[in-house]
């Protein structure tokens, strides 16, 4: 008698909660809470991305056009699949001394997987990540970009 | 009756005395299976587009999404443009497939699912075939369309495909009980298998109204169980896309996915329009009470208009089913047939026998 019971208690309540379900998406159909979705190419002025997101990798210059890129390579090491090339260059710097500084930091966006494994390591975070994602070009060449702006030196407080 | 000028039988009847006026009884035929088949392909094939973007919308909406909105306003041009896309795609012929039955799976199951459409009652005189055995007809063309399944998975040489078939086939096997217990109710109600018959025996009320608490868990068990038959979620197993990736259309391409897609969301309509004909009345105008006001003005509005605002009402209950519940797993399915669906299913028909024996429904 007591299974006859529980036969029809366990349809009653698989019922409510279906029809719970169901209230809650019905509710969603008449009466949408926010919109998640982005409408992308109408909203692109006011369009902010988020803080972690990894658009493309960047180094910031400040306005003395300075980097904090040693060219010591760490970042070129550890990328998997090689998107980083360093060119250093020999310069002598002030106190008359022979210093290896960085020439071209290559970093070529169209083999990049955004693992973030140069950021991580960069010792003096000379490198970050950048906002931008429209990086569509009609050129493949386009997506090999240098990294330090042309005339750009390093910053005093970075130790080589 | 008031519902009378809304009357089709004397528009196919002029048709019918036009043709007949210019060519011989034989070529009258043939020209009128024409004309209706052309008149089915297209609403067939505009249905179908329809469903695919209303089914999208919907889900959407459910989701807090948009949906597809770019392509004509509010996105209603999407699915043509997917079909053009799918028209133009490569139909692809696995190496070792069975070719010919390969071929041959899509074409049953939408022969199957337009066969049935074909007896479906839209209004008054608007019949293209109205068997004395209609509900019997559409349950036996309805099971036809497993065997294109189970065709498909079989045919397709692949692993995905076969389970997928096999799970549809085991499915559609057990609900189509069900589905046809929960007919037999309305059977019993109005003594009748021809669908004209049926819809105008709720010319008084519909007989989820008529036919008290019986007749409305009838009506459940025909939804759940015509969800699972038409093999959309929750009893989507057949396809079970994070399994399966499609089950027994994964191997599919170009037009001839098309023609399983378009046949699934037939399928639904399908299901809907027979709730709509055995519960809700068909085309019947909704009526409250005898000779009233308001049942004056609910005969005005054109039975077509009541027909698939009704069916659209059930489609969109089928919908809500799909993206609210989580999919069942087989045993669950089997079970939710065998212990729970057919034993109520076989207790609510003596239970509707007793009522109309003992004359107590309207």
């Amino acid at each position: 008698m007591n299974a006859f019971f529980n036969y029809f208690s366990e349809i009653g309540r698989g019922v409510k909660t279906l029809l719970k379900g169901m209230q809650i998406t019905n509710g969603y159909f008449f009466k949408p809470r926010e919109i998640v979705t982005q409408k992308y190419p109408e909203n692109r002025a006011t369009l902010k991305m988020f803080d972690q997101f990894k658009g493309e990798v960047i180094m910031p210059h400040d306005d003395n056009n300075q980097h904090r890129c040693t060219g010591c390579g760490i970042c070129e090491n550890n990328c998997p699949n090689g998107s980083i090339q360093i060119l250093t260059k020999k310069e002598t710097n002030a106190e008359g001394k022979a210093v290896r500084i960085v020439d071209k930091h290559i970093y070529h966006l169209s083999m990049c997987t955004f693992c973030g494994l140069c950021i991580k390591t960069c010792p003096s975070d000379a490198i970050t990540w950048g906002q931008t994602f429209e990086h569509a070009v009609f050129d493949r060449s386009k997506l090999t970009k240098v990294l330090n702006k042309p005339g750009s030196t390093i910053k005093k407080e970075v130790k080589g | 009756m008031a519902f009378s000028i809304y009357d089709f039988s004397s528009f196919t009847q002029s048709i019918h005395q036009l043709l007949s006026g210019v060519m011989s009884p034989a070529w009258v035929l043939v020209s009128e299976l024409v004309l209706v088949g052309l008149v089915f392909l297209m609403f067939y094939a505009l249905l179908g587009l329809a469903l695919v973007y209303l089914e999208r919308r919907v889900c959407a909406f459910i989701q807090n999404r948009l949906g597809p909105n770019r392509v004509g306003p509010q996105g209603i041009f999407q699915t043509i443009a997917d079909l053009i896309k799918l028209l133009f795609k490569e139909i692809f012929i696995i190496k070792n497939a069975d070719k010919f039955l390969f071929n041959l799976a899509p074409f049953i199951v939408i022969i199957a699912s337009m066969m049935a459409i074909g007896a479906l009652p839209f209004a008054k005189g608007l019949h293209a075939m109205d068997f004395n055995i209609g509900v019997f007809y559409i349950l036996a063309v309805t099971s036809l369309g497993v065997v294109g399944i189970l065709l498909a998975g079989w045919s397709s040489n692949s692993k995905y495909s076969l389970l997928g078939a096999m799970r549809s086939g085991a499915q559609i096997i057990s609900y189509e009980l069900s589905v046809g217990l929960s007919m037999l109710a309305i059977i019993i109600f109005s003594g009748s298998m021809q669908l004209s018959v049926i819809v105008e025996s709720q010319a008084n009320g519909w007989w989820i109204f008529k036919g008290h608490i019986p007749a409305f868990i009838s009506f459940v068990i025909f939804l759940i169980a015509a969800t699972a038959e038409t093999n959309r979620g929750p009893f989507d197993l057949a396809e079970a896309e994070s399994e399966l990736t499609a089950g027994f259309h994964t191997e599919y391409s170009g037009i001839r996915f098309a023609f399983f897609f378009l046949a699934e969301y037939m399928n639904m309509f399908l299901a809907a329009a027979l709730a709509t004909t055995l519960f809700l009345g068909g085309w019947m105008p909704l009526h409250f009470g005898v000779d009233t006001q308001f049942n004056h003005i609910m005969d005005f509005v054109p039975p077509v208009v009541w027909f698939f605002g009704k069916t659209f009402f059930v489609i969109y209950i089928i919908m809500l089913f799909k993206w609210t519940f989580p999919r069942l797993r087989i045993d669950q399915l089997l079970t939710l047939e065998w212990k729970y669906l057919l034993p109520i299913n076989l207790f609510n028909i003596v239970l509707i026998a007793f009522l109309v024996m003992m004359g107590w429904h309207f």
